[in-house]
């Protein structure tokens, strides 16, 4: 009892300084990450801003027992799934391929040059993106334009909800490729450079090199690069829904957090939609987990 | 370099092309705003292709209308003011967070990882976060736009893996010498930190100053809003009703289109202005970044 007295003692006399450098960053994280997890309360609740947490009548599970069985439950979890199991099928492998492509430049001005203009989509801000979405896939955007020459839709592909799924995910592509790239780049110029020259020495070329070399070289970047982005299957870019979609696009571009936002802030059903939302976080955390523990198992790369 | 064989030549052309192709698909839309925003602007509102060259005589006309628009200037101030003080605070509260998780004897390092790192597993979602910002009072304030978001995990960590990387002999040094944890940080720690500083001071200025959805939901107050609120007038719902306020109604409706190019320039210049200058620090960043993710 006295060793962990004078061990506490000994610590708080050479900590102070770091606990005081420590508290208003735990200060933030309470008020305004932990505080919104005890206000989750609200989904059990029938919660009013003026009783409070504490005066709001409990309803249990009456919230997600309406959702489940509402006619919006099974399009809002379909198109969350869909737009996400979309991206990760296109982007995820083409931020790759970028990688391994600007690998095999030789030029290293070519190189550099093709890198710094895949990063500037990213500084551009995601009103702006947007904007810009709908200035080429509105009806007469040349986007449009194009996709009407070939015989695809003549009034625009933005309002159209056959398209707009594609029209999220391919400006996801251009504003992201570069930046999600960076880390496999990174990847790749750490492989040591010894065992391409024991893998020509073996007669490999280029293309066994790839498959030999540089791809088990950056194995466990993707791995770990795919268990975050599977871990986030139901996080979808609903700030991007909401600058995009209009009630024509519902169909197949309301999502569940983009759902969460119209009833929670703008018809202020405060506990239903906090409901949605923890339905929400919840398969997204069970989801993460359950990819780690198989990655673990399978391929001994994990997060945790 | 070993002889190429033709198989590599043509691969080698074929990347190439790709990859020129991709440039071109990143750069093209860029030009097309820089082009559109000094074109003619009746040509401009005709206009619905991609613009590759300025449509009739190249004119500043937009950039006039858009620097003599006083909601346009003032929301430019409000977005300066935003991200410079939430960017200093966040740099702030980052630097101490990292110097002391990198402490080597900190009893609830583990702790405190633990309770910071959860929150990018799992969080209290859109609605309560909303209500903490309504129960404190907050909604309407400036505070709103700056606080709630103005500390990210992933800064701090990418902070304390380069704190981490220091070498201890120089800490220790200044230990034996009698200096305290303010000593250590601000005189040893922070002045060869100078590359990741910029990093994070970069991270947490580009995410302020293009960020618009929490301003959207806890701020009507039009006197505060950010310049990427007006940007979404004008752009997504391409209006510039809510400028006509201050005078030259007709002007400004005429040239609806190139106004809203001008716009978009001087909101993207600033970050395109800072990029070259930081861009080596910016690709180390997002590697520390992934080396500890």
């Amino acid at each position: 009892m006295k060793a962990v007295r004078t061990r506490l003692q000994k610590e708080w006399l050479e900590n102070k300084a770091v606990y005081v450098m420590i508290l208003p960053v735990l200060i933030y994280y309470f008020i305004f990450h932990y505080m919104p997890m005890g206000g989750i309360l609200m989904a059990f609740q029938d919660y009013s801003p003026n009783l409070g947490y504490f005066g709001s009548k409990w309803v249990g599970l009456e919230h997600f027992k309406s959702f489940f069985t509402s006619y919006y439950f099974q399009r809002l979890l379909v198109n969350t799934l869909m737009i996400s199991v979309k991206d990760i099928i296109i982007s995820f492998p083409m931020s790759i391929i970028f990688a391994l492509l600007l690998n095999e430049v030789r030029s290293k001005a070519f190189r550099k040059g093709v890198q710094t203009v895949s990063y500037l989509p990213y500084f551009i801000s995601m009103v702006v993106v947007c904007g810009l979405v709908r200035d080429f896939t509105e009806a007469g955007g040349f986007i449009s334009n194009m996709f009407a020459a070939m015989g695809g839709p003549q009034d625009g592909l933005l309002g159209n909800p056959g398209y707009f799924q594609g029209i999220l995910i391919g400006s996801n592509v251009w504003q992201s490729l570069g930046y999600n790239s960076i880390i496999y780049i990174s990847a790749l110029s750490a492989i040591d450079q010894e065992l391409y020259e024991a893998a020509r020495i073996d007669g490999a070329g280029r293309w066994k090199q790839t498959l030999y070399v540089t791809l088990p070289g950056i194995a466990s970047t993707i791995i770990i690069m795919l268990i975050l982005r599977v871990g986030n299957l139901m996080t979808v870019n609903y700030q991007k829904i909401i600058l995009l979609y209009s009630p024509a696009t519902y169909e197949t571009g309301d999502v569940i957090s983009t759902f969460v936002y119209r009833k929670g802030l703008l018809d202020s059903s405060y506990s239903y939609a906090t409901a949605v939302g923890l339905f929400n976080s919840v398969i997204n955390l069970v989801i993460l987990c359950v990819t780690n523990w198989l990655s673990r198992k399978y391929s001994e790369t994990s997060l945790w | 370099m070993t002889k190429r064989t033709n198989g590599e030549k043509v691969f080698a052309v074929f990347n190439t092309c790709i990859l020129l192709g991709l440039a071109l698909v990143f750069i093209v839309p860029i030009i097309h705003v820089v082009f559109a925003s000094i074109s003619d602007p009746l040509l401009l509102s005709a206009n619905k292709g991609l613009i590759t060259w300025p449509l009739g005589k190249p004119t500043l006309e937009g950039y006039r209308l858009v620097f003599l628009n006083n909601v346009i200037i003032k929301a430019y101030g409000n977005t300066i003011l935003y991200v410079v003080s939430a960017t200093a605070i966040g740099v702030m509260l980052s630097c101490f967070a990292a110097y002391a998780l990198s402490r080597k004897k900190f009893m609830v390092k583990g702790f405190v990882t633990f309770v910071i790192t959860f929150t990018m597993l799992f969080n209290g979602g859109l609605i309560p976060t909303y209500m903490v910002v309504r129960n404190l009072n907050m909604l309407d304030t400036r505070w709103a736009i700056i606080l709630p978001n103005c500390v990210s995990v992933f800064n701090i960590m990418i902070m304390r893996t380069s704190f981490n990387s220091i070498p201890d002999g120089l800490e220790e040094a200044a230990r034996i010498d009698g200096a305290g944890h303010w000593r250590v940080l601000f005189a040893i720690i922070l002045p060869v930190s100078k590359a990741i500083i910029a990093v994070v001071v970069l991270f947490y200025a580009v995410q302020h100053w293009n960020s618009w959805f929490h301003t959207a939901i806890y701020v009507t107050n039009r006197d505060y809003y950010p310049l990427q609120i007006i940007l979404r007038e004008i752009v997504i719902a391409n209006s510039t009703s809510s400028l006509d306020a201050s005078g030259e109604p007709g002007e400004l409706n005429l040239s609806r289109m190139l106004v809203k190019y001008a716009v978009i320039m001087v909101s993207i210049v600033p970050m395109f202005a800072l990029y070259p200058f930081i861009q080596k620090y910016f690709v180390t960043g997002v590697m520390i970044g992934s080396i500890k993710g």
